[in-house]
């Protein structure tokens, strides 16, 4: 079984005529209920819900304080390496970008282990390029044991391994994976992806599920919004998140709602994802999945940040680079996109206080 | 009379316990402390920072209450174990309430596994507390495990529904020799009056206070509904009659020729 199973049960599911149908009825019976099923969830998602959002946006609020308190958890992104054999079109770090590269020396880790732990981050999340040449499960693994003098929480957002060598990651100490699907529209990933082994759809569709396997505690999950019509695309993610909760219920699972960001290259993005959209996408997973995490990263604008936080996000990266080497000011590589909230770690935690939640640096202990 | 509740050898006066992690700030923590009159916090040790001066949630928790940390992110008995050995190393004392959570849909208790773990960690000389779902055979394992109480949900963790649970609490209260504490669920200062009033020893809430408008008012509020509710208990609530009388009662061919 894999969620692919799942995936493809909605090969001849005809989503705009579903859409056309919804009324206004079927969104406030979804929202009447305590347990969404798929159909409810996909109505949410439709334009017709799109006029029930403030209605959405309470019930979220109600849901996420009663599930998680009024606290929001931090995380700061740490790129060891951007050295990638895959062709993306519309990722900064595309092999046939000419970008500066840069890999971080074990010694760079702990300078930049330094520089973020002194914001006062506990939760770091490392992340690669594709080259397991550059930077093979040794690497990470030599990183992580770095690492783990600074952070009592490690993940990692890397390419997609096998279920062993995230166990050999977990033994090592990452207790976080987060992997985006980029485009749960098989038909359209390979136009994406012209080369390199990020090509296998499968693969990388089922690395979340091997991770579960390994026994990650958290495991995060998403779709590029934008790279497709982002309500189907987060329909699928949320199905995607279900069906991980659904066959791994000790572990928990988030979603992120990544949206496209300029980065070298000329990539234009097929869909406009609008911040009314983001939000009826973020408040549909909040009302079908109560529990799930919800992350929100500085690919998002500062002001836009402020607004989500209330909304059923839970996690948010600050003060964060997206540069090999960009935190101990000796950056070694271009950056993979630019971030939109360039405010320090402070700044970040001030803005939580002042919207009457708290900033939470650590969640999790090694045991 | 003097009416207090012992716990692991601690005489307690209140009979409120409440939890940390929900509040939007630590600070203020000690006014819901004193507001809610309570000596029993819980805390999570995974967010407890022991090198961070400004973000460690223990400092905000006044020096004469009893900590009793959790095992919030247990999935099973050993983790449990495991967490409960590093807070008693970390010098959080020898109180610990056992989460042991394999469900994060629901966020149910694990029955099987928290029986498990009591059962160890009570052998450790630990004072045991654990969370579970109010199911009688449960209970009675973990009373002969070593727990020195036993915490039913009284609904689902931060679902604030209430003492949805209370006919199988009803029946904890009345078979188990131990200090029963309705831990989760309750959304109301009357539903934790309601658990007391039922014969609860105590009550633990977090999500009702700490999503308050007014946590500190709040808390207070509980306080006062739990001092109501123990009160009425020992009063001794009068009998409610459930069946009207019969004008021409059923059994009254009996009295006269008895």
């Amino acid at each position: 079984m894999s969620f692919y199973d799942k995936y493809i049960t909605y090969h001849d599911f005809d989503f705009d005529g579903f859409f056309g149908r919804v009324t206004d009825g079927d969104v406030q019976r979804a929202l009447n209920k305590d347990y969404l099923n798929e159909l409810d969830y996909l109505a949410l998602l439709s334009p017709t819900a799109e006029k029930h959002l403030e209605q959405m946006a309470v019930k979220a609020q109600q849901l996420t304080i009663r599930n998680f308190g009024k606290v929001i958890f931090l995380f700061a992104p740490l790129y060891l390496s951007n050295y990638c054999t895959n062709r993306c079109v519309y990722c900064g770090f595309n092999v046939t970008n000419d970008i500066r590269r840069g890999k971080l020396t074990l010694d760079e880790v702990a300078q930049e282990a330094e520089a973020i732990s002194c914001t006062g981050i506990r939760h770091i999340l490392i992340l690669t390029g594709e080259s397991r040449k550059d930077s093979p499960v040794s690497y990470i693994k030599d990183c992580v044991n770095v690492l783990k003098r600074y952070f009592p929480s490690i993940s990692i957002e890397v390419y997609p391994l096998d279920e062993q060598e995230y166990a050999e990651l977990v033994e090592a100490g990452v207790d976080g994976f987060t992997m985006f699907q980029e485009v749960y529209n098989e038909k359209l990933y390979p136009e994406l992806h012209l080369g390199g082994p990020k090509r296998n759809y499968r693969y990388r569709l089922d690395a979340p599920e091997r991770a579960c396997r390994a026994n990650m505690r958290t495991v995060n999950i998403g779709a590029l919004l934008g790279l497709d019509e982002w309500r189907r695309e987060s329909f699928f993610t949320g199905l995607h998140a279900d069906y991980l909760q659904d066959h791994y219920p000790d572990i928990e699972i988030a979603v992120s709602f990544p949206r496209i960001k300029p980065s070298a290259g000329c990539f234009r993005p097929k869909c406009q994802v609008n911040d009314k959209n983001l939000v009826q996408a973020i408040l549909a997973l909040r009302l079908f999945m109560p529990r799930a995490g919800i992350t929100i990263s500085t690919r998002e604008s500062a002001k836009m940040r402020d607004n989500l936080i209330g909304l059923g996000v839970t996690r948010m990266s600050a003060g964060s680079s997206t540069a090999v080497g960009g935190y101990s000011h000796k950056s070694k590589s271009s950056v993979q996109f630019d971030i939109s909230d360039e405010r320090s770690v402070e700044e970040i935690k001030n803005l939580i206080y002042s919207k009457g939640y708290q900033p939470v640096f650590k969640n999790w202990h090694p045991i | 009379m003097e009416d207090s509740l012992v716990i692991g050898g601690r005489e307690l006066r209140s009979r409120l316990f409440i939890g940390t992690g929900k509040f939007s700030s630590n600070r203020i923590i000690p006014e819901v402390v004193k507001s809610a009159e309570v000596q029993v916090v819980t805390v999570a040790l995974r967010r407890i920072d022991f090198e961070s001066k400004d973000e460690n949630l223990v400092q905000y928790i006044p020096d004469d209450c009893i900590i009793m940390p959790n095992t919030s992110g247990a999935r099973n008995a050993d983790e449990a174990v495991r967490i409960a050995r590093l807070a008693r190393a970390a010098g959080c004392g020898n109180w610990i309430k056992i989460e042991i959570v394999t469900d994060n849909r629901y966020l149910l208790p694990d029955n099987m596994e928290t029986i498990k773990a009591t059962e160890m960690l009570a052998k450790e000389g630990f004072v045991v507390l654990p969370y579970m779902s109010p199911d009688l055979m449960a209970a009675k394992r973990l009373r002969d495990a070593g727990a020195a109480a036993v915490m039913p949900l009284g609904a689902p963790i931060g679902t604030n529904r209430g003492l949805r649970t209370r006919e199988l609490v009803k029946i904890l209260i009345n078979e188990i020799d131990l200090p029963i504490i309705v831990d989760a669920g309750l959304g109301k200062p009357s539903e934790a009056a309601e658990a007391m009033e039922l014969g609860a020893a105590a009550v633990l809430v977090n999500t009702a206070v700490a999503t308050a408008g007014d946590p500190v008012q709040m808390a207070k509020a509980f306080n006062l509904a739990v001092k109501a509710g123990r009160l009425a208990y020992l009063a001794g609530t009068g009998a409610v009659k459930e069946y009207a009388e019969a004008s021409s009662p059923l059994t009254g061919f009996l009295s006269d020729n008895a």
